[in-house]
């Protein structure tokens, strides 16, 4: 029956069969684990191959990241190939800004036809802070529009011709949002548009302020979004102080508050990317208090292998040999 | 600017207008050029043709360095700023403001359809008189059905302007 709100409930969504793995922990409502792969900047997979071999028995998914800061690395739908041959299931990420409406929905075919089965959907990092700030931002679809194309594509067998298609696409639809952004009080409205254009599952931006989450995610419950979608919360380790002041301060989008710093500059300075992991299990444990919160997105740029470590200690251990009765 | 919008609102009376205006090469080109001039001025206008202002509580989105129709993205700085020029606010974020000020906030859940790339530099409000404009964008996303259509129906947004029509005799 539809919402009077205008929303297929999860429970009917949940009727059909699981579009992933992911899709399927998520359904059964166990606590998801997501994490994320950069592909490499030259023409070789086995940074891929490695990371995946590193992640594939502590994580549901992983995502492979699309020009992830406007940078140019191997595409997204190769990455997520090789994820794939070593067992590990792939999120394929796919940005607007590089691509017009034709080239995002041809990606998004290839990525069905090739059994990639989960999609986010996002509208990319300008290219003005990347390493190609000559090149034309393309923009054509925004991210609400690219949900809205790709749950059309699948569930009307519609391309945005109108066209209709034989073989229509099958994926989990996802997407992701920024709860640290101004204006703060409409980021839950903003997610609840992303919703309604046929987003299901929610990756966040990273939580490094769990106070200004958990409102957000109030919100989120009041809307009845956490009913309607599944939400992972956004979180990574510290690798040091460098790395943290970068994002604090050149990060678009990146909110660091000052107490986090601060407690990373208290510990010596070679035990800063050890904290940094502690922090982040601990933010781990908090966020999953939260009610609505159905998982953790784990970023850690090129610090794939502190991934288990952090897992462990926040009480998520092996998730796909213990899955599987091992 | 509501009260200016309902002055234009579609009727008769301008998609009579509407169809002289683009039935007339001469009168087109001065048209758009004037339009550019006022818009220009008032919202830093880009000549989408397709104008989003009424939904967007007077702030042009086609002024986001991302052309974004739907909403503020996720790099606005905690100050306000915009994530590509730091110097300029959010344009979104002055959308929402305003809307919360103006009682209009439902305006900024409606979901806003991809835009007509090949309208740059027209009248949007000759399109707007003519009714291609229609579909735009859907209600606010609170009363929509369950699935709304992604691709544009109404036939009015299909139709190739009016010279080609030959609706000129109208």
């Amino acid at each position: 029956m539809p919402d009077p709100n205008g929303f297929v409930h999860l429970k009917e969504a949940d009727l059909g069969p699981a579009r992933s793995h992911l899709h399927a922990t998520l359904q059964r409502g166990r606590f998801a684990v997501t994490a994320e792969i950069g592909p490499p900047r030259s023409a070789t997979i086995a940074p891929i191959r490695r990371k995946a071999k590193v992640l594939r028995d502590w994580i549901d998914a992983a995502n492979v990241t699309d020009g992830q800061s406007a940078v140019v690395r191997m595409s997204s739908w190769a990455g997520c190939l090789v994820a794939m041959q070593e067992g590990l299931e792939p999120v394929m990420q796919l940005q607007c800004r590089d691509r017009n409406r034709i080239a995002l929905q041809a990606d998004l075919l290839g990525a069905s036809a090739l059994s990639i089965p989960n999609v986010l959907l996002l509208t990319g990092d300008h290219p003005r802070f990347g390493d190609q700030p000559d090149a034309k931002p393309v923009f054509d679809l925004d991210s609400i529009q690219l949900i809205w194309t790709a749950r059309e594509m699948r569930d009307r067998h519609r391309l945005l011709s109108g066209r209709e298609m034989k073989q229509p696409p099958s994926w989990f639809i996802g997407a992701v949002e920024n709860p640290f952004a101004p204006p703060l009080a409409w980021r839950a409205e903003r997610l609840g548009k992303k919703v309604a254009a046929g987003a299901q599952f929610i990756q966040t931006q990273f939580i490094f302020d769990v106070p200004i989450f958990a409102r957000w995610m109030e919100q989120v419950r009041d809307l009845g979004l956490d009913r309607k979608c599944w939400i992972l919360a956004g979180v990574g380790p510290v690798k040091s102080l460098r790395a943290v002041e970068h994002m604090q301060r050149d990060v678009p989008g990146m909110y660091v508050p000052d107490s986090v710093v601060q407690r990373l500059r208290g510990v010596p300075s070679d035990r800063v990317h050890e904290e940094g992991k502690v922090l982040c299990a601990e933010i781990i444990q908090q966020v999953r208090e939260i009610p609505g919160v159905a998982g953790v997105h784990i970023m850690a740029f090129s610090w794939e292998e502190s991934i288990p470590e952090i897992l462990e200690r926040a009480g998520l251990g092996a998730r796909r040999l213990s899955a599987m009765g091992h | 600017m509501h009260a200016m919008h309902r002055i234009l609102e579609q009727n008769r009376l301008w998609y009579s207008v509407a169809v002289l205006i683009e039935g007339t090469p001469l009168l087109n080109r001065l048209f758009s050029f004037g339009e550019r001039l006022v818009k220009e001025r008032l919202f830093g206008c880009r000549m989408c043709g397709q104008c989003a202002l009424p939904a967007t509580a007077y702030a042009c989105p086609m002024t986001c360095p991302k052309q974004l129709r739907n909403g503020p993205c996720g790099g606005v700085g905690t100050d306000g700023s915009c994530e590509v020029y730091p110097g300029l606010r959010c344009v979104w974020l002055m959308a929402y403001e305003r809307a919360a000020a103006d009682d209009r906030i439902g305006d900024m859940r409606r979901l806003q359809r991809p835009i007509d790339q090949r309208k740059w530099g027209q009248s949007s409000w000759v399109n707007y008189w003519l009714g291609r404009d229609d579909d735009l964008w859907t209600a606010d996303y609170h009363e929509l059905e369950p699935v709304p259509v992604l691709a544009v129906t109404s036939d009015a947004a299909h139709k190739p302007p009016v010279h080609e029509r030959e609706l000129v005799r109208a």
